[in-house]
Order: C-alpha cells, then structure tokens, then sequence
C-alpha cells in the first residue's frame, strides 16, 4: 500500500518544503505545529516536491498550501476535494495533499469529502477539527458542541454535531485517523501513515483555535487530565489507557465499556485490529465521545480497496492498449454516403 | 410477410409518385412507442439517398408519462429536401399519429390538404378521453375535412404479421408496430428497407427473434402501402441536384458533434481529454458519448454533482489535461464560482451549456438561448470569458474545438453556447479531411530560470502553463487578489485593478484571432438580420425568401459573443435597420445596443421551440413595408 515513488533523495530537509510566503496564521495558532510537522515528515518520506500538490478550501487552514514549496491550490470554499480529484484522474504519479476544516470539509464541502472517500480517490485529506469558524470570526461550526455560545448562537447552538471520523467510516474511507495538533511524535506517524496509504487517507487533527475557542481541546492537551481522556490504538495491542494503564476498553456485546485493568480484567480488553474488512469495530471505536469515554487516538482503519483514480487510468490504459483509436474511422462510424 | 413484391401494381404506383421538392413529416406517439427510433431510421435511409435533412425531436421530460395522455407524446419531425434546407420545416405535410392524443396535439400544425396516417386500433374509448376527444374524430368528417385520413389498424395488422413468433409476448410484438409505420413510410416515400433491415440486424443480432419480429412488421407495413388503394399517390423527393460540396457525409446531432469535436481537440492538441460532469438534460448524451471512447485517452468522471464537476476540471487543467465539463442552465448556475476561480487562476478549460428553457428547472427537453448574458455576466466581480456560440448541429464539431483552441492559447476558461435544438436535432454533416484541421499548439514551461506564475505572453497576456511534476517551477495559484507577474497574494488596491484590467485585456484580445464575419447579402441596405447560435437556419431561411421577392435584406451569425468581432460595428453601420431574432427576452439585442451606436428591432419568442421560418419572414415583411 505504499506509493510508487522514485528514489528518495537523500538531501531533502524540512526547509526544501518551505516556501517564501510569510506565514499569517495568529501567533499560538495551532496550525504552525501541523505546518512544521508535515514539511519535516514530506522531507523524511522523500516524495519530490515537484510531484507533491496540496490542495485546499476556504478557511484558516485553508492557507495552507502557500506555505509549501511545492505545487498548491488554494480554491474555494469546500471545493478542494474536486479539485483533488481532477489532478489524480489526470497524473496519479502525483502525491496530492488536500487540507481542510471542519466548516470546509463538513460543512460547506460535506458532499465532496463523502463521495471523495466513498470513491476512494487517491488523496490524503487532513481536517483540522477546532470546532469553530476562525476566518470568519467565531460563528459555530458542524462539530461544535450543542449549548456552544458563539456570535451567531448567543444563547447556545442547538445544532448537534457531527463526529468527523464517524461521518469518515459511515462514506467508506478506508484509511481513517485522529491525531492532535501539539501530540508532535503521534502527528508525525499518523501523517506518514497517512502518507503510505494508496487511497483516500482521512485525518482529522484536534487542531486549537487560541482566538475564538482556545478551550475547545483541554481536556486532551492538559497534562493532568489528558491520558485519562485519550487511548492511543495500535495495532494488535489491547485497548489500554490512563496515567497509570489502569484502565481498559473491553467490548459487550456491540457497545464498549471501561473496564479496570488493576482489577486483572486485562484478558476481556478489546485487541485493536485495523484492518477489519467490517467496519463496526471502527466505527464504534469513533463514537467513544468525551467525558464519558476516552477519545480514540491513531489508526482506527486502514483496509485496502482499489482506488477510484487508478481504476480510472486503468480503464483508460486498457482501452488504449487495445489500439483502436482511428479518428478518422469514428468520424465515419455512422451510416454515410458520397457526393461526387 | 412477404417481400414488397416488385409487381405490375409497384410499378404503377411508383409512376404515380409525385416528385417533391421537400416535404416534412412528423412521427407522433406515446413517448415508450419508438417514435424517436423510428424518425432516426426514416431520416438516415434518406440521407444516405441524398436528400438534404433537419429534424427536430421533441420529447417530453417525463420518461414514460402515462401512455395516451398529451403529456406522453414524443415527436420527431424530419424535413426531406432535394435542395438546401436550414431548418426541420415549418409545418409537416405528412402526420404519423400513433394515438388519439398523438392527433389532438400534433393536426393544428398540418399544411392543409396534408396526409394523416393514424394508428385506428388505438383510437379506444379511454385512449379518447385522455385525449380529451368526446367520440371519435376519425368518424368526423368535419374535424378532418381538407386532410388526406387514411385509418391504419397498425396493432392488429403488426399482431398478425407475428402471429407464429412464440418466444414474443403480446406486448414485445405490439412494440413492433413503430416498424411497421416505418415500412408504411417507406412505401409513402418511396425509400428502399435495407439501411434499417441492417440496423436492425446490428442492434438486435444477438436476439433473433426480434430481429425477426422487426424485419417482418417492417415489411408488412410497406406491403400494406402497396396493396392498399386508400393512398392517393406515393411522394419521392430526388437526391440533391443543387451543388453540394463533394466528398463523405454523415448525419449528426450537435451533442455527438460536440464529443467529435472534443476528441479530435484534444488529438490535435496530443492531450488527455478530461471530461468531468453531472447528468443534466439535454447535455447528458455528451457525457455518455465520451464516456464510451476511452480508447482515445478520454477520463471521464462522472461527478457527485455541478460543482464538483467544475472543481475536478480545474483539478485536472492544473495537471494539464484539456479540460471539458458541460451542462445546461441550472448545472450552470451551480458553476458559477467554479468559473471564476478558473478566471482567476487563468487555466484553460470548456465549459459546454446546452442551453433549455428557463428559468429554474424549465422545460428540461426543449429549447431557449437565454443564458447569454448569464454566461457573459452572471458571476461576482468582474470576470471576463470567452463565449462562442455553434449556429448548426454540425457546426457543433468545430465550435468545439475552436473553443479548447481559444482556453489554451489565452489560458482562460471558454463557454460555448449550443442549445436544446442544436443539442437534439440532425443534418448532413461533410466528413472533414483530418490532416487540413490545424494542430492545437501547447507549450508547457520547463525552465525554471527566470520563471513567474503570472508572467505573460507579449501578444496574448497569456501566462506560462506550467504543469505540476515540473522539477523546480513549483508555485502556488488560488482565488485571492494577486499580484500581477508573481502570482503572490496582494490585496493592494493598485495591484487589484491592474490585474482586473489585465484580465479583461486578455480577454478582448481574443477578437485579434478573429476572422471577419460573413455576411449573407449585400454588404448594405435597408435590413441586416443578425443572429447567433441556433436561430441560424431559421434566420437564413427567411433572409432568402425575403430576397427572393426583391427586399434589401441581409443577414449576418454571430459565432463569437465575447469578445464580439471587431469588424461587427461597421457591418451594423450600413444597414437602415438592424433585426435580431432570439430565443429570449432581448439579449444579444440589449449587448449590441450596450457596445455599438445602434437601435435594433428585437423579434423574440421564449415558448421553447425553434423559430419558425414564417415567423422571421412575417417580422421582415413587417419592418420592410
């Protein structure tokens, strides 16, 4: 399931995929982690720039691209995964990056990003999840939580949300994790991991918006409370978590529960296995929901389907192969007759 | 049945044809009867014997309305001619009406004294009331008085051809009746059987049975014309003596003329064909057509809607495809954004509007040419595009590839206007010698000295085309203001307008490619007829029959509506009066009135069907008197 790349070259650093552009994001913004992570995991993956293309939406993230020195489009707003699209239907050599938000991608673009991964068209989507609008100032998002005041929910939005990585499983992606924007090393391995899928790879990345909801991920960044909330899932490993690994995720019947594992119940844990061609474990992986779960974190899925792409190009090469393109001959490739 | 037999009683007949002219006939019936089939057959045993042809197919937008009912007619109307024709007649002389609503709908329109051929058996009481016919007309000598009837019992007669095919159902052999009012038409006409006893051989060979049921009801109905005593005279309409330039022509509608066109675009230019849209009527036939030529390096996607559409052929310009979506008005609309950040990334692709009525879902299966000043104008900001129209279906072929030639040497998205009449109906189209096309230049940079995203050809404004895999022209393009050159994001208030007016330069110099407009007529007078897109035949039409009785008229088709020809405001200049004819409230009108010091006279009609060519004849005759 890993690309066909050329030869790594051996020189490539972070600061080849760093372009002239000043970086405008807000000073503590949690995108100049996601930024600084993916130029360093692209230098070490070894993917030429030129055969790298991000493509992006509308939004805060949305800018993205200009801060790659690599081919970009910054195009509109939730549009990004048709664009992605176009670009692998027609080179699918090429490493297409398209990075979106929750408005972006759910919102506005919530069509395009099921049937992309529906599709299985071969791109790396990236949703930067702060559950809020920031471009536009501090208007709620699909995954903001019920009861969440903002400037255009004065008295609390009464819209419930969305679960990013269950909307993922539910359109069929076969590549679905979640890391966080300051976790470094977890980012880093889930954007490699990410990267070595042939297919669609969804990522959603708790990422913190520090202006319109810098509280919205403390409870998954606070040192004294995080790894009460988190369990990091790998594959073949039980479902272990806590400051102490006290506790664990044992599975009854289709419905989770934490269980104790000082309590010595570590032999009923739930394994994790990603590549389950049944998608329920996955799924009810992605609706362990805080505070009454821990939140998953890592690879819930990864399953190998052809992608949409190169069955494309395929098809194409097949019919091509088959050497009947005569022109001239489809012109006439009706009932015809001759005037003198 | 039997062969035609080649009697005494066949000979004597075919002495008594009258030699016609032209003649148009209209096939009416429910929309599951064939009739769209059975005008396809009809039309192409005529072409291939050398008349000159147009039809027009009218349908409704409901697949299968309930059968009988007025809702349910499909229609296909052909006009046969051994001269020049430019439209699929004004009024048929000859109806085939396979039902009483088929009738009902279709008798107003007749030339009097004109031929009916009705389908008696499914003249039933309920067919009747759907009609809306309290009894039966057929027994009115009134309601048909000056027509030609002739009561065809084409159920039982085709029932009883097929008697002894078991493997068919009742039903399965009632679907043969469309054969044989085919093979009845035939025999009218005086055409031979054997393009359409090849067809079906080809369209049915894996199911003999039905091959067979076909051929034979096929057959009957023709024998039926010939022992029969009822008609008064067969027609025949002789293969074109008029100069017709020689060489191998085909029929084709302006949709397959468009696939054509785009495939031998994208050859010319040595390029992969993306084509990427959402069904939508009556554009959908192009997707499906290009969908099956695949061998030719096509990749079509068929996306989840309108806007992806748009989104994937940016995608796949950026990556150096030529790029192609179509659609019709309201899948237009759902593009609007996608065509700006087109405009403003300056990629090269083709937007193809079918165009139908409107506004909102319209009337999905007929036709209007009112999106021009939508297409022109109708996105945010100000965003310049190309807009070429095709006049014919088969100038459809290369309309289609002036338009990728215009996306690529200007770098700019392209609009071409066909329409639901062009889209659907047919003529003769000349086959064109491949090797005199010229190639579609493509330079794609690869020299990273001195390179810029927006730096630009001296003569075009165009910039470098630059496709991703290029090793050290990496760059970045979006949809934010820019600075002119670099491409950077600028939201300086200079930097915006140059690059407004930039774009609006590049656009207008298009009009340099131009060659000058033909005008038909003398060159001034007191009348110039000036039309774009499918009106053209219709336009024509009525611009000879006025000069024949001696008016000072001339007229002049518009292929090219952004930006117009540079040569148009002296043409408009030496005529009296200018008149232009559209299928719309104005719109060409309101541009050239906007552009050039000129007063036109508008004749308009939004009813969703072609102009006739009286109409445009009786508005001359208005102006002129």
């Amino acid at each position: 399931m890993t690309d066909t790349i050329a030869e790594p070259p051996a020189s490539l650093t972070r600061k080849d995929f760093v372009s002239d552009q000043e970086v405008r994001w807000c000073p503590g913004c949690g995108d100049y982690a996601i930024l600084a992570q993916m130029q360093k995991v692209l230098a070490e993956i070894g993917v030429p720039r030129e055969q790298t293309v991000f493509v992006s939406g509308i939004g805060c993230s949305s800018r993205f691209p200009y801060y790659m020195d690599t081919y970009g489009v910054h195009s509109i707003h939730g549009r990004a995964p048709t664009l992605a699209t176009g670009i692998k239907a027609v080179n699918p050599d090429l490493t297409v990056w398209v990075v979106t938000g929750d408005g972006d991608g759910l919102s506005i673009g919530g069509n395009h990003l099921v049937h992309c991964m529906r599709r299985n068209v071969d791109v790396k989507i990236l949703l930067f999840n702060n559950r809020v609008y920031g471009l536009t100032k501090g208007q709620y998002s699909p995954t903001s939580l019920q009861g969440h005041r903002t400037k255009s929910t004065p008295m609390g939005s009464i819209d419930y949300p969305f679960n990013p990585m269950s909307v993922a499983i539910g359109a069929e992606a076969t590549f679905v994790a979640r890391t966080q924007d300051t976790n470094t090393k977890h980012l880093q391995e889930t954007l490699r991991r990410a990267a070595a899928h042939r297919g669609t790879a969804f990522v959603e990345i708790y990422q913190n918006c520090v202006v319109y909801n810098p509280t919205a991920w403390d409870h998954t960044t606070d040192s004294s409370v995080r790894d009460d909330n988190i369990v990091y899932v790998e594959e073949g490993k039980p479902l272990v978590y806590g400051r102490d690994n006290d506790k664990g995720i044992r599975i009854n019947g289709m419905i989770p529960e934490i269980v104790d594992v000082a309590n010595g119940a570590s032999d009923e844990l739930a394994v994790h296995q990603e590549s389950l061609d049944n998608s329920s474990y996955a799924y009810m992986l992605s609706r362990m929901q805080h505070p009454e779960f821990p939140l998953p974190f890592g690879v819930l899925r990864d399953v190998s389907r052809p992608a949409y792409t190169d069955m494309l190009v395929d098809q194409v090469k097949d019919a091509v192969d088959s050497g009947d393109a005569d022109l001239n001959a489809l012109l006439h490739s009706s009932d015809t007759w001759v005037v003198e | 049945m039997a062969e035609p037999p080649a009697s005494e009683s066949s000979a004597v007949n075919a002495e008594m044809a009258r030699l016609m002219d032209s003649v148009v006939v209209r096939f009416s019936g429910d929309s599951g009867d064939g009739m769209q089939l059975t005008g396809d057959q009809f039309t192409n045993t005529s072409a291939v014997l050398g008349n000159d042809i147009s039809t027009f197919p009218d349908f409704p937008a409901e697949i299968r309305a309930p059968a009988g009912t007025l809702a349910g007619l499909s229609g296909f109307q052909v006009n046969l001619a051994a001269s020049d024709i430019y439209t699929a007649g004004d009024a048929p002389l000859v109806l085939v009406a396979m039902n009483p609503a088929a009738l009902a709908a279709n008798l107003a329109d007749l030339e009097p004294g004109g031929v009916v051929i009705v389908n008696e058996d499914a003249f039933t009481r309920n067919n009747l009331r759907k009609a809306g016919y309290d009894a039966n007309p057929l027994d009115d000598e009134s309601y048909l008085q000056g027509y030609e009837l002739h009561r065809v019992p084409l159920t039982t007669m085709t029932r009883a051809a097929l008697d002894d095919l078991d493997e068919l159902s009742n039903q399965q052999k009632d679907l043969c009746k469309n054969a044989f009012a085919l093979g009845l038409a035939f025999w009218l006409f005086d055409r031979p059987m054997d393009t359409t006893l090849a067809f079906y051989q080809e369209k049915f060979g894996k199911r003999p049975q039905v091959v067979e049921a076909n051929t034979r009801a096929l057959k009957a109905g023709y024998a039926f014309g010939e022992t029969t005593e009822g008609f008064q005279s067969r027609m025949s309409i002789p293969s074109r003596t008029d100069v017709v330039p020689p060489g191998t022509y085909r029929r084709i509608t302006g949709n397959e003329a468009v696939v054509l066109g785009l495939v031998t675009a994208a050859q010319k230019a040595n390029k992969t064909l993306f084509y990427g849209s959402y069904p939508i009527t009556p554009a959908s036939p192009i997707l499906e057509g290009l969908a099956a030529l695949k061998r030719f390096d096509v990749r079509t996607f068929q996306a989840e809607d309108e806007i992806a559409a748009i989104g994937s052929v940016i995608g796949a310009s950026f990556a150096g495809a030529l790029s192609v979506t179509a659609s019709s008005g309201p899948g237009v609309s759902l593009k609007s954004e996608g065509m700006n950040l087109a405009i403003v990334m300056e990629l090269p692709l083709v937007v193809v509007n079918v165009q139908r009525g409107g506004p909102s879902t319209g009337l999905p299966t007929k036709t209007e040419q009112a999106d021009l000043l939508s297409v022109l104008y109708g996105r945010n900001g100000e965003s310049p595009i190309p807009v070429i129209a095709a006049a014919t279906a088969a100038e459809c072929f290369e309309m289609a590839i002036e338009a990728c030639r215009i996306a690529v040497r200007h770098m700019t998205p392209v609009f071409l206007l066909t329409d639901g009449y062009l889209a659907n109906s047919s003529e003769p189209w000349l086959l064109p010698d491949l090797d005199l096309i010229e190639p579609i230049d493509i330079e794609h940079r690869t020299d990273p000295v001195g390179y810029q995203p927006y730096m630009r050809d001296e003569a075009t404004l165009a910039r470098p085309w630059v496709v991703p895999g290029t090793p050290g022209l990496e760059h970045r393009v979006g949809g934010l203001g820019k600075q002119d050159v670099t491409g950077n994001v600028s939201y300086d208030p200079q930097d915006n307008e140059h690059m407004i007016k930039t774009r609006a330069e590049k656009v207008a110099r298009v009009a340099d490619f131009l060659p000058p407009l033909d005008v038909f007529g003398p060159d001034q007078g007191d009348l110039l007829v000036i039309g774009w897109g499918g009106t053209y035949g219709a336009i024509r039409a009525a611009v000879e029959q006025a000069q024949a009785e001696g008016r000072s008229v001339a007229s002049c088709h518009l292929r090219h509506l952004n930006p117009l020809p540079k040569d148009l405001g002296k043409i408009l200049s030496r005529y009296r009066q200018v008149l232009v004819p559209e299928l719309n409230m104005g719109q060409l009108s309101m541009l050239l009135q906007a552009r050039y010091p000129v007063r036109v006279i508008g004749l308009n009609k939004v009813q969703g069907q072609p102009f006739r060519i009286r109409e445009i004849v009786a508005k001359i005759n208005e102006i002129l008197t």
